[in-house]
């Protein structure tokens, strides 16, 4: 046993929510990654140690939603050098790469920033499978950072065949082929249906969960309540992660409770539900309101619903989403560059340059529904911070999302700089909530861990990811949050304030579902008619994969 | 660097004398990377390539291994340690050195050399620059609408080549991805769709065409325009259309009406529309018309792109440095600037006083001035043959040919990335094997620990 090599993390304040130390005095006891029981020997002594008193000690963050790799993070890359050459300019070192910023940093300088940020987990949320290779490769640049991605298949025409021929044994095997095939980690539902009818007509949309998406006579809600079932079925950690139809509509919120009703008790996640939660019509900019108190009542009392909230920060940014259908909208909206790519068999693509005003009515209006979400959900382990990176903002503002939960004067110091109106269409001025630091370890790792289906991550647990981060206390929450004192990555310090020390590439995180081989023919005979590569080249093969784990399925 | 997909469908040895078919082998030769290729292999030799085109079969079965030394230093032959070691220090001593080329190896070896340019603070740039940059360009001032190749084939019934030519530079998109194939919504192929050819000269490939309409050379940008003009309802003088365009207007109006009644429309152009006048206000033009025609109906547009993996050049240098092409590292970070990062125009200004070219000969094909500048710097090259660059370099490596004897990953022309499935070992080490191994020593050389 003394051949051990250990660190120890000594005297720090523990924020563990998992195993309910909440701001306890303790000392972690790090071996081979892990860790591990403090030895029994009082003569071993640590190879290292790291002195935390007075320091707060938290998991690595896990951002659970962002999208950071693939073909259309690099196309809004391509898309916007105006905003390199104004932003931060990253320098390389004698241990790190250069690269740009902007709204889309270039692959290393994410990894470096999130590591810095004190994340040491993060998963992309919507990778078209023709692209999965593409994906992994940038995944092998992103260094710091265990990383997977979420699979489009809302969309998917073999999804909806299965489904209009009431096939629900052939959905399952798929999903769990495709899951395989591209080394996913989650099925990702985005505008299930629309971007289908997007392809086919002049600015197609579905307008509803029960509108029957053409040539496959199958409907939104048919497409949510099936691929729920069949992903629950398969015991993915993570069944399925949707992104509702009519995103950013006045009066969407109606469409989000019925998304959630569709799934009838199986376990889903809805994303970036701020985006979700609009009241009003028509398009008409005067009814626009916030319906969270409404949603939120529903997600309260319904167990099987978790959201993460997509965040809206005011600012310039870069929207990019698998919705076709939206990117079109938004390119109306704001007149600026557009792109959009329509992917064979599978999925859309919508990319355009926005900014957040605070003197808008309908941005500050996001921007308190965001925060109302958060504190409107009574249990923090169903609510996870997010800002869809970097659709409603850059995933840097976690600590001044932070700060605006923990400290309600600072908040309605801001909501003050906003559009007048925002106090009448929202609840934001008179919630009196302020989070403590254990529900923002909640809200930060622990639950997204816990909703990820990750039992390695997001505790300090005995057998967990030696992934930590330690902060310096401040009264100033997004201060405290900016600048991590130390972050360790599998045991190794990769970050001392602010500086990289280490770069490992991290871990891709998949699934390796057991499904039904037999119904491979079935999906071959399909895949050849209709898709333009040879069926033996479409799977990732696993030497794409740099270090990878397999996460199981629930228990 | 941990990546191995190098090597996820590496060549097996050939027994003498026995045949060995590889299935579903990728073709490099062009932009369209058919992956459906059924290799037979005797002896280190391609004796058949199924579907392979005209240019495909030329690219496979004319390969051979030949017994040229993997490395030759200052025009002797040299041990690879030698070059390697070499190379590594021309790297590090210039204080303006250029990568360039990268269009025909996998990204695996493009990856590791945005890497060396990183570390020597050097500037990389690719063979985009000379073809489609102007398309680059064009793309980061309005965006692009498109689709990948087989949305063209399942539901393209309205396609347009501007300024291509594919019969003769891309054989096979006519038949599998653009005009023949038997899509979804088009099960009658050929036949459910309408071809349309703009150009100033009537190519092998206007022989396709439903509708072929001869434009004044240097007039696209004219003829665009109009196009976009008809979309918006706007009236317009036949007399100045006929004399800008060279085509009547009411050619242009019953284009206009045919774009409209399409039910999904593409637009393919080539460098007859980014290397003539206008350039890139041309491509802006036509992927500006794409963007209108979506309030119509469905539009894509689609640059025909060239070289094998130009477009995972593209995809690499964008998610390392943030831009495609043309990137500058001398203050240590990531700057962008076509005209004077792009190699043809750094050499012709005199700039560089070291350089690497990786599967490109701008020997052969830069103007006067900058052939003349990259022949008085030390030059490292890159490449599987001998050519007028690898002659001129100081230290020149003879690669296997990705594809063909090593593995690794292209992005065909739409962005899809697929595997190689190389067919026969090759004496030479890979671009990805030499570039490693210069990475090796600049690092060392440089303090680099990453």
């Amino acid at each position: 046993m003394t051949s051990i090599e250990y660190t120890k993390v000594s005297q720090g304040t523990v924020y563990d929510p998992a195993n309910g130390v909440d701001g306890q005095v303790r000392d972690l006891w790090i071996a081979d990654g892990r860790i591990v029981d403090a030895p029994t020997d009082p003569a071993v002594r640590p190879a290292r140690v790291i002195d935390a008193s007075g320091l707060v000690v938290m998991p690595g963050g896990i951002d659970m939603h962002c999208h950071i790799a693939g073909p259309k993070v690099n196309v809004a890359r391509k898309m916007r050098p105006e905003e390199k050459r104004k932003g931060e300019q990253i320098s390389g070192t004698s241990n790190t790469h250069s690269g740009t910023m902007g709204s889309v940093p270039s692959t290393f300088a994410t990894g470096y920033k999130y590591a810095a940020l004190g994340y040491t987990t993060a998963f992309d949320a919507a990778v078209p499978p023709l692209g999965a290779r593409h994906a992994h490769e940038e995944f092998d640049d992103t260094p710091c950072l265990d990383k997977g991605f979420y699979v489009l298949m809302g969309n998917n025409h073999y999804v909806m065949q299965s489904l209009q021929r009431n096939e629900p044994q052939k959905l399952k095997a798929f999903i769990g082929w495709l899951l395989a095939a591209t080394k996913g980690f989650a099925p990702k539902l985005v505008n299930p249906g629309g971007v289908e009818v997007w392809k086919s007509h002049q600015a197609g949309n579905v307008s509803g969960l029960d509108q029957a998406v053409d040539h496959f006579n199958v409907t939104p809600r048919q497409i949510i309540r099936g691929v729920a079932q069949a992903a629950n079925e398969l015991g993915l950690p993570h069944p399925v992660h949707i992104h509702c139809n009519n995103l950013g509509m006045p009066g969407n919120w109606e469409t989000t409770l019925e998304t959630m009703k569709a799934l009838e008790g199986f376990g889903g996640h809805i994303t970036h539900a701020q985006f979700h939660s609009y009241g009003g019509g028509d398009g008409d900019e005067n009814t626009f309101n916030s319906k969270v108190i409404q949603l939120a009542d529903y997600v309260n009392t319904h167990p099987n619903l978790t959201v993460d909230v997509g965040q809206v920060l005011f600012g310039e940014t870069t929207s990019m989403t698998g919705d076709g259908p939206l990117g079109y909208f938004l390119s109306k909206v704001y007149g600026g560059k557009w792109f959009s790519s329509d992917t064979e068999m599978e999925s859309g693509c919508g990319i355009t340059p926005i900014k957040y005003k605070n003197k808008s009515l309908v941005h500050a209006l996001q921007w308190a529904i965001g925060l109302e979400w958060y504190l409107l959900v009574e249990d923090p382990w169903r609510v996870v911070m997010s800002t869809d990176h970097p659709n409603g903002g850059s995933f840097l503002a976690y600590p001044q999302i932070i700060r605006l939960l923990m400290d309600r004067s600072y908040r309605r110091d801001v909501l003050q700089t906003c559009h007048p109106m925002v106090r009448e269409r929202s609840t934001l001025w008179d919630l009196d909530r302020e989070y403590t630091l254990n529900e923002i370890a909640i809200i930060t790792r622990a639950g997204p861990a816990r909703i990820l289906g990750l039992t390695d991550k997001g505790h300090l647990g005995t057998g967990a990811d030696a992934d930590i981060t330690i902060y310096t206390p401040h009264e100033n929450k997004e201060i405290m949050f900016e600048m991590p004192r130390v972050v360790i990555k599998s045991g190794r310090v990769i970050v001392e304030q602010g500086e990289i020390r280490h770069t490992p590439i991290g871990k891709t995180l998949h699934v390796d579902p057991v499904y039904d081989h037999e119904v491979e023919p079935d999906i071959q005979q399909w895949f050849e008619k209709y898709y333009s590569i040879r069926w033996r080249n479409y799977p990732v093969d696993i030497s794409y994969l740099h270090e990878s784990a397999v996460v199981p399925p629930r228990a | 660097m941990t990546s191995s997909s190098i090597d996820a469908y590496a060549a097996t040895a050939s027994i003498p004398g026995e045949l060995k078919v590889i299935q579903d082998a990728t073709c490099t030769f062009c932009g369209c990377v058919c992956d459906d290729i059924d290799l037979t292999v005797k002896d280190d030799h391609i004796i058949e390539a199924k579907r392979a085109c005209v240019l495909g079969k030329a690219w496979f079965l004319n390969h051979h291994n030949d017994g040229r030394a993997s490395c030759h230093i200052e025009g002797k032959p040299a041990s690879l340690e030698e070059g390697y070691d070499r190379a590594a220090k021309i790297l590090t001593s210039g204080r303006y050195p250029i990568v360039y080329g990268l269009s025909d190896s996998p990204c695996e070896a493009q990856r590791v050399a945005v890497s060396i340019v990183d570390w020597i603070k050097g500037t990389i740039d690719t063979t985009t620059s000379v073809c489609h940059g102007p398309s680059g360009m064009a793309f980061q001032g309005v965006g692009e609408v498109t689709c990948s190749l087989g949305e063209v084939a399942n539901r393209g019934d309205m396609i347009i080549f501007w300024g291509a030519n594919p019969a003769e530079s891309h054989p096979r998109h006519f038949t599998r991805y653009s005009l023949m194939p038997k899509g979804m919504f088009l099960p009658n192929g050929r036949k459910d769709r309408t071809c349309v050819f703009v150009d100033v000269r009537k190519t092998k490939s206007a022989k396709a065409a439903d509708i072929f309409l001869q434009i004044k050379p240097r007039k696209d940008f004219e003829a665009l325009w109009t196009l976009r003009a008809l979309a918006k309802g706007i009236e317009l003088d036949p007399e100045l259309v006929l004399r800008e365009t060279g085509v009547a207007l009411s050619a242009w109006q019953d284009l206009m009406h045919r774009m409209k009644a399409a039910k999904f429309g593409v637009i393919f152009f080539g460098m007859g529309l980014t290397m003539t006048r206008g350039k890139h206000a041309n491509t802006e033009a036509l992927l500006a018309l794409t963007r209108d025609m979506n309030a119509y109906t469905r539009f894509a547009a689609k640059p025909n792109r060239g070289h094998g993996n130009v477009s995972g050049a593209d995809n690499v240098v964008s998610w390392r440095t943030g831009y495609p092409f043309g990137v500058n590292h001398s203050r240590g970070y990531p700057r962008f600037n076509p005209g004077e990062y792009t190699t043809s125009d750094t050499l012709a200004n005199g700039e560089a006083d070291a350089a690497m070219t990786i599967a490109c000969d701008p020997m052969a094909n830069f103007s006067q001035p900058a052939r003349e500048h990259l022949a008085s710097i030390p030059l490292i090259s890159l490449d599987t043959k001998e050519t007028p660059t690898t002659r001129a370099a100081t230290v020149a490596f003879t690669v296997a040919t990705y594809g063909i004897n090593t593995g690794g990953t292209v992005y065909r022309m739409d962005d899809v990335p697929i595997p190689l499935r190389p067919a026969f070992q090759s004496p030479h080490p890979s671009d990805f094997e030499v570039l490693t191994a210069i990475e090796e020593r600049v690092k060392k050389i440089m303090g680099i620990t990453e």
